[in-house]
């Protein structure tokens, strides 16, 4: 198999409601500016994978409202409709299977639609639709299971808002930039038990762009190129009561092959930083475990022990994570961006020092129910 | 204000996807939703191959990828596995907040039925005991909603 | 370096104008089902999966992570590609990434849809944009008809010429056990069939089916080992390039996407002539006019002389290039399966399993997908190993 690197990255800053921009303005600006920070040209990029959603954008072929605007006019281009991290994932094939560089673009303009009625189309339309299900109360669901498993608290959920909201702070992009502390989080408007409105995510509006580029072409990219060196995706079944909640194997099973496929054994000591698709809070204890860094159970202990804190031995969510940005489809590709830009040292104040492997992560469907891994590193194997 | 806010007024357009959809539940699923309709039964579906009884029924076993065959009538009592209580409103629900929504084990399936309890909240825990209170017959008509919810033993 | 990829087995349902004992998952199942038993193996054998419809057709959400049943997805790598139209085959072609990348040997590409669950139409007219287009657009037949209005007018075409199109395709169908529609038809029979937006009447266009078609591609190596004869994958090309219909009105110049897809791909796979290398085409053709126009900008032959061409039986089961073998769209159009039964039956022609619609000797096979904004996809297939 080839070498492939991203060598170009782009983002809109987060916000709740970006009036002066249609989803195609939001495409182009970060096609741009993706191009001007790879320092490539139109021409040097031969081809394009968009991002979007139906629902979302509430339009049939939304992927047509934005082709041009990506610069695919007269180019080969394909659409994956799912989180921006699977995406990207096929752009990686592409560029393995004979293009030389691939631009992958999303978008999505969550002040445009009601999340509630686009999340409840997730759920099967004869047994579970009609109940009412969306992202927040399925969630619930799940965060009840892994309290209940492992005998968690609501504040240790909590804990890990006010860590990610305090990480955003030091993030120019992020949608929220908050001072929170955990009584503010228990106070804040419940949901759906055990979920409160500072558990979640915000609904935000923005695009992301990466250009992956093979090894034979990246001389032509100005950048330092951060290395694809592992990557894998997979799914769990579908019906919430078929699943296990607590337990996310499919990010498990996603994690081990892409650790195999980086040479990973140890991914504690391996890898410098996460990036994490903790749409809500229980997630990233959820999905610490799932990943490996620790046993099931033992997820919010690693934030206890300030081990994902920036000071500590694994920063998890540096950007503020999703808690603090959820352009959906855009929130994966973004968890990429924010770790090829720690990679190259150019994170800022929100710079982990030394980083050499960062895990991305990108989640698909209702409660984790299919997870995409992304293992990048500033040196090649 | 942003600049370009004092010389343009920002226009926005109204619209929905309102496309009228007609779902069929198969074969399968009719026979489901019929014995709620009919007989106040519910009724799951063993795997041929590794025994999982799943409700609701569905032709296939998603782990074996094989057919499941056998028609298991299950408890109309079970045990929940997990639940939230919802406390905003939204026209997706089909009732008022606060209610909750449950993971219920039937007796006799494996896996669980996500569906309402509405009343005695506080006493929601995982494993208590619940049962389906069905729908009057004359306003059951094959529909997941027939079962109008669980209510705590 | 790409790994070489081709195809190895094919699975479609039958396919018919309303599936009421399954739902869509079953229905999926039955595709994957007959596409892995073309070829010997089991779903344990599949490394990954892509599927693809169009949402607004059965409003699901996320339909890779709610087909798991049918698709054969637990525990496996899954995606959803969607293009329009297109869908099927940029499904396809994103199953030959899987396998041309490295990552995965043997991969199955899923496409479908129930078009009996929705307003197919209704669907469609969402697709443009919401402030400039919705309030006038009135969904594929009346914008195709443009299309065909300004290409008679410009070559002097007639009705007639198309609706020779529909009873080739139609006629074809009947060797096809798994078409929808089965009824011979005749000339007569189209030009008196109701008029729907002049001069499209209702059997120079495609119907609404519910059905699936599931494709197995593995790498170099392994297709050997599972086919006796496996397509190759020779060359694919994508073109989407507008965005708003105004944008290609310009009818004179044919349709552009499929001429520049095509262009390219006859280029990669080394064709010069292609109505005379190519042996068979299974073309996405949503309408008869397509069949005299777009053979054109395949460059089957000249310009203003498609309706010839077809006249003469060129595109007959026993012309130069033989088209739609299967029935083609006319006869069986499950949208986001449509242009990935093009891509298999395109296969089935060079993997000689067409039983009755089989041609002798297929060399080389060209499928092609449409859809979007008057997009295209074109993949070309063929016996040697390439």
């Amino acid at each position: 198999m080839d070498n492939i690197a991203i060598v170009g990255v782009a983002q809109t800053k987060y916000a709740e409601r970006k009036k002066d921009k249609t989803c195609a303005d939001l495409v182009f600006d970060v096609t741009r500016a993706a191009m001007e920070d790879a320092g490539l040209a139109l021409e040097d990029v031969d081809n394009v994978v968009t991002v979007s959603n139906d629902f979302i954008d509430g339009r049939t072929i939304s992927s047509m409202a934005v082709g041009d605007a990506a610069g695919a006019h007269d180019k080969n281009i394909s659409t994956v409709e799912g989180d921006g991290a699977f995406g990207a994932l096929y752009g990686a094939m592409r560029t393995l299977g004979g293009f030389g560089t691939t631009l992958v673009v999303a978008h999505a303009k969550g002040s445009e639609g009601d999340v509630k009625f686009i999340t409840n189309g997730m759920f099967e339309p004869i047994y579970q639709r009609l109940l009412g299900l969306e992202s927040i109360s399925s969630s619930a669901l799940q965060a009840r299971m892994y309290m209940d498993r492992y005998g968690l608290t609501e504040e240790d959920f909590a804990r890990v808002s006010v860590k990610n909201h305090a990480n955003g702070k030091n993030n120019p992009y992020a949608h929220l930039q908050l001072d929170v502390t955990v009584d503010d989080v228990m106070n804040s408007e419940k949901l759906a038990d055990p979920l409160k409105k500072l558990d979640c995510s915000p609904v935000s509006d923005g695009a992301a762009a990466i250009i992956i580029a093979n090894e034979s072409h990246i001389s032509k990219a100005k950048t330092k190129p951060v290395w694809v060196r592992g990557m894998a995706h997979c799914s769990d079944a579908y019906l919430l009561g078929d699943r296990d909640l607590a337990v996310p194997q499919s990010l498990a099973a996603a994690s081990k092959k892409a650790y195999t496929m980086a040479g990973i054994n140890d991914p504690m000591k391996s890898i410098d930083l996460v990036e994490l698709y903790d749409a809500f809070s229980y997630m990233e204890p959820m999905w610490l475990e799932g990943m490996g860094f620790c046993e099931a159970g033992k997820g919010a202990t690693l934030l206890d022990q300030g081990v994902t804190a920036m000071s500590g031995a694994l920063p998890v969510n540096p950007s503020g994570g999703v808690l603090s940005s959820h352009a959906m489809l855009v929130a994966g590709l973004a968890r990429i961006i924010e770790s090829v830009l720690q990679l190259r040292g150019e994170a800022g104040q929100r710079q982990v020092e030394n980083a050499k492997t960062a895990l991305a992560h990108g989640i698909n469907g209702a409660c984790g129910q299919a997870h995409c891994v992304w293992i990048l590193g500033n040196q090649k194997k | 204000m942003e600049k370009w806010l004092e010389h343009v007024e920002p226009l926005t357009f109204k619209g929905q996807i309102a496309v009228p959809y007609t779902w069929w539940a198969g074969e399968t699923g009719s026979l489901f939703l019929m014995g709620l309709r009919d007989k106040e039964t519910i009724m799951g579906c063993r795997c041929n191959s590794c025994g999982t009884v799943y409700v609701p029924p569905r032709r296939t076993c998603a782990q074996c990828f094989t057919d499941t065959g056998e028609w298991v009538q299950l408890g109309n009592k079970g045990t929940v596995q997990s639940y939230t209580i919802v406390r905003f409103s939204h026209p997706l629900q089909p009732v008022e907040a606060p209610f909750a929504y449950a993971m219920i084990q039937l007796d006799g399936a494996d896996v669980s039925l996500v569906h309402l309890i509405k009343k005695d909240l506080d006493k929601l825990e995982k494993g208590v005991r619940v049962r389906a209170c069905f729908k009057e017959k004359s306003e059951r008509k094959g529909h997941i909603l027939d079962i109008d919810g669980f209510e705590i033993i | 370096m790409a790994q070489k990829v081709a195809i190895v087995g094919t699975g479609q349902t039958d396919h018919k104008s309303h599936r009421p004992d399954v739902t869509g998952q079953e229905m999926i199942r039955e595709a994957v089902d007959r596409a892995l038993e073309d070829c010997g193996i089991t779903i344990r054998d599949i490394d990954a999966i892509v599927i693809g419809n169009m949402d607004h057709f059965e409003s699901i959400n996320y339909v890779d992570n709610w087909s798991i049943e049918g698709s054969g997805g637990f525990m496996k790598p899954i995606m959803k590609v969607t293009t329009g139209g297109t869908t099927g085959a940029s499904v396809a072609i994103a199953a030959y990434y899987h396998v041309a990348s490295g990552m995965f040997d043997r991969v199955l590409a899923i496409g479908w849809e129930k078009n009996s669950e929705s307003d197919t139409t209704g669907a469609i007219i969402t697709c443009s944009d919401p402030i400039w287009d919705r309030f006038s657009y009135s969904g594929a037949i009346p914008s195709l008809a443009t299309e065909a209005t300004a290409y008679m007018k410009q070559y002097g075409a007639t009705q007639e010429d198309a609706a020779r199109v529909a009873v080739r395709d139609r006629n074809n169908a009947l060797n096809n056990p798994h078409a929808h529609l089965q009824r011979p038809i005749t000339l007569e029979d189209v030009m008196s069939s109701p008029m729907l937006a002049h001069p499209i009447k209702l059997l120079d266009v495609c119907p609404r089916t519910d059905g699936a078609c599931a494709v197995v591609f593995a790498a170099d190596g392994e297709a050997q080992r599972l086919a006796k004869k496996p397509a190759w994958i020779h060359a694919s090309a994508v073109r989407h390039t507008y965005s708003w219909f105004g944008d290609s009105t310009d009818y004179d110049a044919g349709l552009v996407s499929l001429a520049r897809a095509s262009q390219e791909a006859y280029k990669k796979a080394g064709i010069t002539d292609p109505s005379r290398e190519l042996d068979v085409a299974e073309l996405y053709l949503p309408y008869t006019y397509a069949g005299i126009k777009w053979i054109e900008d395949l460059k089957f032959c000249g310009r203003g002389e498609g309706a010839k061409f077809v006249r003469e039986g060129n595109t007959n089961m026993d012309g130069m290039i033989p088209v739609n073998p299967s029935g083609g769209v006319i006869s069986t159009n499950c949208i986001g399966a449509t242009a990935l039964l093009r891509v298999a039956e395109a296969s089935i022609q060079v993997m000689g399993k067409g039983g009755k619609r089989q041609l002798p000797k297929v060399n080389k096979a060209l499928a092609t997908g449409f859809g979007g904004c008057f997009w295209s996809d074109v993949m070309i297939l063929g016996a040697e190993r390439s």
